[in-house]
């Protein structure tokens, strides 16, 4: 009788690689938490704090700082729907440029390489840029949420364009349409559902970094989230996280049930 | 088009009157909501800062370049700093994960009423709030530093890798599940011999796109004090110097553009 051992097979096969793997992970691990500076002292003052605000959140505060959270989210709302709406409408001409089937190759990097750019940056770090440029408030908000929902639009639609069915194209040009009747009577049909599914995907997405965009002094809930915590009203704060948890998932479910229905 | 008329009476239309007033109400209840949202908008600009803004931004990329090579030395060590809270916290996510994955999933939930609400509970609060307030909250409670910069992409994460693991469990073929157990097997070997076999690619894969994704977010938590490139960012900006701010963009994009070739890499080798 042999005594071999049934045993599961590894997620990576080959056995050098997967041991090789592993070592190199352990050794980055080592190096990884012996490089870690921790101020325990500092941590164990923490603590207390952290169970105070741990108290705060099942005690918030909606009404002492009531007037600068509500003037905090309406900022974040309205934020919100202009960029969404900004974006949309710039992001269509892109996506259309970004649409290999439909723009010349010159066109066509342009637009790609815009599109790059606008989605390799973080929303926060392209607030700093237009904070400076348009000084502290909302609009820097708008323009930072507008800049980056014009790359996610284009780049969803742009690729919903590419994917589309040659052939309504082919009928529309063979019977002497031109670019813009080609765009509204073939292209739009078929991609307009879409664009308006990706448009409430984004402004979902728009409400929560608006959140956190007012952080640099670019507006909305943002800003009043972290007065809060400079003043260390934990109850205020806990009242506007949970606000946020409220609205986010409101939004997402709201933008999830048209998205639903779209398909 | 919309109406066929037939001897002067309508006799077919697209939509009937009551979708029309519907589609009008709701393009009247967009325009309002925008034209009050811009107003908003508005009331709280300075226009006379925006009528500046081509010459500010202008006077901004022209002292952006050239990036300022020479600073590059004293970014490795945030740099590396920034790796680490991805990557730890990361892995500290899966730890907390994982687990509840299995008690949020339908299909492997114990049978214990209530702990599954609440698994899917930590994980939606944990899912909506950014990492960037986490780090907020944090940097207030342990203090600015690396380990807030961890902990704070750890909460972040715990929903998102939560939310799609137990989504891969709840699809996993149930026949496995049914052989191991008719052999005998415990809950406990059920999971892991039917359950994790099963998920296990997705795992893989959803762990690296996260890392991903926290790479990024990293490369920002040092604007709130929590560690990493951002706080040299935030000094940056603070005493303007621009072509410092460029040079750490040009790392940052590099950066993760590196950390999405290997996520790329390695999610195209598991699935």
């Amino acid at each position: 009788m042999s005594t071999r051992v049934w045993h599961r097979p590894p997620l990576i096969g080959d056995a050098r690689l997967r041991w090789g793997l592993s070592l190199g992970f352990l050794a980055y691990l080592v190096l990884a938490v012996g490089s870690l500076e921790v101020n325990w002292q500092r941590v164990a003052e923490g603590l207390e704090r952290g169970s105070a605000f741990a108290a705060a959140l099942f005690s918030p505060d909606f009404t002492s700082r009531g007037d600068a959270i509500l003037e905090g989210f309406l900022e974040s709302l309205a934020m919100t729907f202009v960029s969404t709406t900004i974006g949309l409408l710039l992001a269509i001409p892109v996506a259309v440029g970004a649409a290999r089937n439909l723009s010349p190759l010159p066109i066509y990097l342009l637009c790609r390489g815009f599109i790059a750019v606008s989605r390799s940056f973080q929303e926060i770090i392209i607030a700093i840029l237009f904070v400076a440029m348009l000084g502290f408030g909302p609009l820097a908000g708008v323009a930072t949420l507008a800049f980056a929902s014009i790359g996610f639009i284009a780049k969803l639609l742009a690729e919903d364009i590419e994917a589309m069915d040659p052939k309504p194209l082919e009928a529309i040009r063979a019977t002497g349409g031109s670019a813009t009747q080609t765009l509204h009577w073939a292209v739009m049909p078929v991609v307009l559902p879409r664009l308006v599914g990706v448009s409430m995907y984004r402004l979902d997405i728009n409400f929560r970094e608006s959140a956190i965009i007012g952080i640099v002094g670019a507006g909305g809930i943002g800003a009043t989230l972290n007065t809060a915590f400079d003043r260390y009203e934990y109850d205020t704060a806990a009242a506007i996280l949970l606000l946020i948890i409220v609205i986010v998932l409101a939004s997402e479910y709201a933008s999830g049930t048209i998205r639903g229905r779209l398909r | 088009m919309p109406v066929v008329t037939r001897q002067g009476q309508p006799a077919w239309r697209l939509r009937t009157p009551r979708t029309v007033l519907l589609a009008w109400l709701v393009w009247f209840l967009i325009v309002a909501v925008l034209v009050w949202s811009w107003q908003f908008v508005s009331e709280r600009t300075i226009w006379a800062f925006v009528a500046d803004a081509p010459r500010q931004g202008g006077d901004l990329m022209a002292r952006m370049v050239p990036p300022d090579w020479a600073y590059t030395a004293m970014l490795w060590q945030p740099l590396w700093d920034t790796i680490n809270i991805a990557t730890l916290g990361t892995l500290l996510a899966i730890v907390i994960a994982t687990p509840l994955a299995f008690v949020a999933a339908r299909n492997t939930t114990p049978a214990l009423p209530g702990l599954r609400a609440l698994a899917l509970l930590i994980i939606v609060a944990s899912r909506s709030i950014n990492a960037l307030i986490w780090a907020l909250l944090l940097v207030m409670i342990l203090g600015p530093g690396v380990l807030s910069g961890i902990i704070a992409i750890a909460l972040r994460s715990i929903g998102f890798i939560g939310k799609l693991l137990y989504e891969a469990i709840e699809e996993s073929d149930a026949k496995p599940v049914e052989a191991i157990i008719a052999t005998g097997a415990s809950p406990a070997q059920m999971r892991l011999y039917a359950i994790v076999p099963q998920v296990m690619p997705a795992f893989a894969g959803i762990s690296v796109y996260r890392w991903d994704i926290n790479i990024r977010e990293a490369t920002i938590l040092g604007l709130v004090g929590a560690g990493g490139i951002g706080l040299e960012l935030m000094a940056s900006v603070n005493v303007l110097a621009w072509g410092r701010v460029s040079m750490i963009f040009l790392l940052i994009l590099a950066t993760v553009l590196a950390s999405e070739w290997l996520s790329a890499r390695v999610r195209a080798a598991v699935t």
